[in-house]
């Protein structure tokens, strides 16, 4: 009793490499369940694996008061998809940070769904996206403040570089909002690395190989900040950079 | 040191520099004033090798070699360091990895050893306390949040820190105030007055140079020099004015 596979019709599926998933779906197919309690706090740091098809499903549910923090990277050399769906009771607080460094003919994407159901929660979603080559990254993020979910403040920050001509990025960030007194902001940017910033880094005597790398650093590192075991997502995320460079 | 031969460049194929012709001498510093729009920050950026800068015609070698030919990175690793009028801020990268990131990055093209990270810091607080600018700064996003007057001072302790054996200096005085100016300038008579270093300082002020004393100063109009003495010049200009000057 697998779920049926996805099609592209399907807009939290659209730019998914279906062909690359098609293998390994069935292992997919059920997205994993989690709870936080009411009250308590939560911190996960998802780094990438071996192997070239990466896929995380989960379904996060919040309790009143309780708070989730997510860091994830996500930089899979074929397919990478990081799918989430949060649900926030009262005063629940979500905060994802993610990354998509994607390489090559590589497809990475994160897609999230954060339902507000209780009064007062509050979400913030902060992508960062670096592609080089023919590499996609995408964000498609679906903001739901259900009716009577009052003072929910909800962000989501979205940027993402592109080293080379052929690269996709693609930002979707959605709301749909049934409360009246309520903060949903969302920013979305896409861009290459500043001529400017690079002949200042170099003047200083990085070759343009490390100027571009110091760069592409500083657009992503801020991600991990508040984590606690950050260490090992952060080195993880300066390899992938390098490789992109 | 620096000798710059009847150098034409054009920026977005528009001339700015008419044959500039210009020798600086180890030991020495060189002032270069001029109105605005004269060509003096082209000149900085041409020397520095800015993209978008294209030298048509002329040079200019640095201790013999041609410094035209070198790309950014491996003329900062030869010891030739601009200062920047507009200091660009990088979000994300603290000072003091860019700073160590690069003299690192320059010391392994020379074949040097690198410096550890505590000798950085070491190095790094003692140059920021010699120009009066709080070493906690430096653990913050490069330029950054900076006044128009701690970019400068920044700019300032990037040249202590890098050690250059020239430094074209852009405008580093504008944007400081009094106080601030004299230690710039006590700044770059520490760093660069010595006896195998070089500077051209460009500016629109007399008043650093009341500090810095160069050896020559030179006027650029219309992208080329049109008169060459010593501070009296400079003096001369303050009261009467380029237009003047240049009758």
């Amino acid at each position: 009793m697998t779920a049926p596979f996805p099609t592209r019709k399907q807009e939290e599926w659209r730019y998914a490499d279906l062909e690359a998933l098609q293998p390994v779906w069935e292992q997919f197919a059920e997205p994993l369940t989690l709870t936080v309690g009411p009250g308590e706090s939560f911190e996960e740091v998802w780094l990438p694996t071996a192997y070239d098809v990466q896929v995380r499903r989960i379904q996060l549910a919040l309790g009143a008061g309780a708070k989730a923090q997510i860091f994830a990277l996500n930089t899979a050399p074929v397919y990478g998809r990081i799918e989430l769906e949060v649900s926030l009771a009262e005063s629940a607080d979500f905060e994802l940070y993610g990354a998509n460094i994607g390489i090559g003919l590589s497809t990475n994407e994160i897609v999230t769904t954060v339902k507000h159901i209780g009064v007062g929660g509050r979400s913030r979603q902060v992508i960062r996206s670096v592609l080089n080559g023919k590499a996609t990254g995408s964000y498609l993020g679906k903001v739901e403040v259900a009716r009577g979910a009052q003072q929910t403040d909800a962000e989501q920050s979205i940027k993402a570089m592109l080293l080379d001509r052929g690269a996709t990025a693609n930002a979707k960030p959605e709301l749909e909002i049934f409360a009246d007194d309520v903060k949903c902001a969302h920013g979305a940017t896409v861009g290459e690395l500043d001529a400017m910033q690079l002949f200042y880094a170099e003047s200083r005597g990085l070759d343009p190989a490390g100027a571009r790398a110091l760069l592409l650093e500083g657009f992503v590192m801020g991600l991990w900040d508040s984590a606690k075991n950050g260490d090992a997502i952060a080195e993880a995320s300066r390899d992938a950079l390098r490789r992109a460079v | 040191m620096l000798e710059i031969t009847n150098l034409h460049a054009t920026v977005a194929e528009k001339p700015i520099l008419n044959g500039v012709s210009l020798s600086v001498p180890a030991g020495e510093v060189h002032a270069i004033m001029g109105p605005n729009g004269s060509g003096k920050s082209t000149l900085a950026y041409v020397l520095a090798g800015r993209p978008g800068y294209a030298v048509n015609e002329g040079g200019a070698s640095f201790e013999g070699r041609d410094l035209l030919a070198l790309a950014p990175h491996e003329r900062a690793a030869a010891g030739f360091f601009l200062g920047f009028q507009y200091p660009v801020e990088i979000p994300g990268v603290s000072y003091l990895q860019f700073l160590r990131e690069s003299l690192n990055s320059q010391r392994r093209s020379r074949g040097e050893a690198e410096l550890s990270g505590a000798e950085f810091i070491k190095l790094a607080r003692e140059q920021a306390k010699l120009l009066g600018m709080d070493a906690e700064m430096l653990k913050r996003p490069v330029n950054v949040g900076f006044s128009g007057g701690e970019k400068k001072r920044a700019e300032m302790v990037q040249m202590g820190i890098l050690g250059p054996k020239f430094a074209v200096l852009d405008e580093t005085d504008s944007g400081l105030d009094i106080d601030a100016l004299r230690i710039v300038g006590e700044g770059i008579n520490r760093i660069m007055r010595a006896p195998g270093k070089g500077v051209l300082l460009i500016t629109h002020y007399e008043r650093l140079l009341e500090y810095v004393r160069p050896d020559r100063v030179h006027v650029l109009q219309a992208g080329r020099i049109t008169r060459s003495g010593d501070i009296d010049l400079a003096r001369e200009l303050e009261r009467s004015g380029y237009a003047e000057a240049a009758a």
